[in-house]
């Protein structure tokens, strides 16, 4: 029961504290390499407990995103809650990929994720994105063994083992 | 988008259902968008949610506060020593100027005030501190830390010790969020000062920089010259630095010539910044004079508006004091004949 608790504390924290992550700015020549974190840290639970992670959480983690973010209401839900599903859908093979396969995995996905950002800013009216709008999904995919080994190691310490 | 629907995995296959699902909140997430790009009303949500919103920017400013704070206790004495010499000199310039424009200022006063017109040269401004909170890569937007509850509204005019930076756009309780002017979605009428051509400067898609897309092939423009606030439109009150023109080229099209400018205010580095309260004058006729007619003394009507005739003055005067259009202050010379 308790165990139950700590692990739903921890889900929940690691999700608040991608959102704070979001938030915090780079110093200036820095911030176009400041990866998604809401999508790194929402892939990393995909593929250790996909039963935990439904389209229905990234949706709301998505206007969630979106409110702190005060772009446009639902432009971060659609997002995520469409690489949560391509990732839900490839998982049984994502999760015993060699890390740096599935770097590479998180690129595509990451890239995908600016095609549709970009797609959904064009259609509202904005012009083309500089350049550096690209850098971000290489950031997170050299980050990403980073993170999935930091918060692997963190929940092995914490002892929270699901299933 | 690439959904893979026929692929067949064995381990997890809630296939249609899952299908389903996706385009539900797929779809939700469309009208979602774009019931707010129509209406808006994401600001209303935040207003509402502003409760949990606002200590979320609190805490997430912390960490380049406490940065700036850091830099400063760490910084050396001898940087210390050097920036704080510069202010002094800086404030004792600034000082000098200051005592010598006063007297012109007070002289323009009074001419203005001979003239009707009605913008001052006194600054009605408040303080606002930023908070470091990122509003999304490629957004030009900075949050500051007050909002509605120190009176502050959207529309209000954003600068810094060197020029306008921006103006508010949304406001809630403690907070408000400002738009660059570098913001490709933002435009501020402007006129080069050397020359008084009126133009549009626009934010820059690549960010840091102006365009001045449309300018005549005729006018004079060179690299160097300084933009100032027009004041046309209503929103931005004229005479305020923008920002300096840094090169001018022909468009492709060949009609127009454009201009890149770089903006006058520390856009990145600024952490205080004033916050306009008088707004430029509103565009459109001023109201009408209220008390227009015929003096009370030929028509003795007992509803007529007050516009007491002044007892030492002669009748004939009195058709010319009640012309003063009604926004004129009370401090203006054609006001005195109220009692």
């Amino acid at each position: 029961m308790n165990k139950v608790r700590v692990r739903q504390l921890w889900f929940a924290a690691t999700l608040l504290l991608s959102l704070f992550l979001m938030l915090i700015p780079l110093p200036g020549p820095l911030t176009p390499f400041k990866p998604y974190w809401p999508a790194l840290i929402l892939l990393y639970w995909c593929l250790q407990s996909g039963d935990r992670v439904t389209l229905g959480l990234a949706f709301c983690l998505g206007v969630g995103a979106d409110l702190f973010d005060g772009v446009l209401l639902g432009e971060q839900a659609l997002r995520l809650t469409a690489m949560v599903f391509i990732a839900l859908r490839f998982r049984s093979r994502l999760r015993f990929f060699p890390m740096w396969q599935q770097s590479l995995a998180v690129l595509g996905l990451l890239l995908n994720d600016r095609v549709l950002l970009l797609l959904i800013r064009v259609f509202g009216g904005d012009p083309l994105p500089p350049p550096e709008y690209w850098i971000s999904p290489l950031v997170g995919a050299v980050l990403w063994p980073f993170v999935f080994l930091i918060l692997d190691d963190l929940r092995a310490r914490l002892r929270i083992h699901d299933t | 988008m690439a959904l893979n629907r026929d692929e067949q995995s064995p381990l997890f296959a809630p296939g249609v259902a899952g299908t389903l699902r996706l385009i539900v909140y797929l779809a939700l997430a469309c009208v979602l968008m774009v019931l707010d790009h129509r209406g808006g009303w994401l600001s209303n949500v935040r207003y509402g949610l502003s409760i949990v919103v606002e200590p979320v920017y609190r805490i997430a400013g912390l960490p380049s506060q406490g940065f700036q704070a850091a830099t400063v206790a760490f910084a050396d004495r001898q940087r210390l020593t050097e920036s704080n010499q510069r202010l002094r000199e800086d404030l004792l310039l600034a000082n000098a100027k200051l005592n010598r424009m006063a007297s012109v200022a007070e002289q323009n006063q009074r001419l203005k005030e001979l003239l009707d017109t009605q913008h001052s040269l006194s600054l009605n401004v408040q303080l606002a501190r930023l908070i470091g909170v990122d509003l999304g890569t490629f957004r030009h937007r900075i949050v500051l830390n007050v909002g509605a509850r120190d009176k502050v509204q959207a529309g209000q005019v954003v600068i810094d010790a060197r020029g306008v930076m921006g103006q508010i756009v949304e406001v809630m309780p403690t907070t408000s969020v400002a738009m660059l002017i570098t913001d490709p979605n933002h435009a501020i009428p402007v006129t080069v000062e050397r020359t008084g051509l009126r133009t549009v400067a626009y934010g820059s898609r690549a960010g840091d920089m102006l365009v001045l897309p449309n300018i005549p092939v005729s006018a004079d423009v060179q690299a160097g010259d300084k933009l100032v606030t027009s004041g046309l439109g209503g929103r931005f009150p004229p005479g305020f630095p923008v920002g300096e023109v840094r090169d001018v080229a022909q468009t492709p099209s060949g009609t127009f010539l454009s201009a890149q400018a770089k903006p006058a205010a520390d856009l990145d580095r600024s952490e205080d910044v004033l916050l306009l309260h008088d707004l430029a004058e509103q565009d459109g006729p001023p109201p009408l004079a209220p008390n227009a007619g015929p003096p009370s003394g030929l028509a003795p009507d007992p509803n007529a508006p007050t516009t007491p005739v002044t007892p030492t003055l002669p009748k004939v005067t009195s058709p010319t004091a009640t012309q003063v259009p009604a926004r004129a202050t009370s401090s203006t010379p054609a006001a005195g004949t109220t009692p």
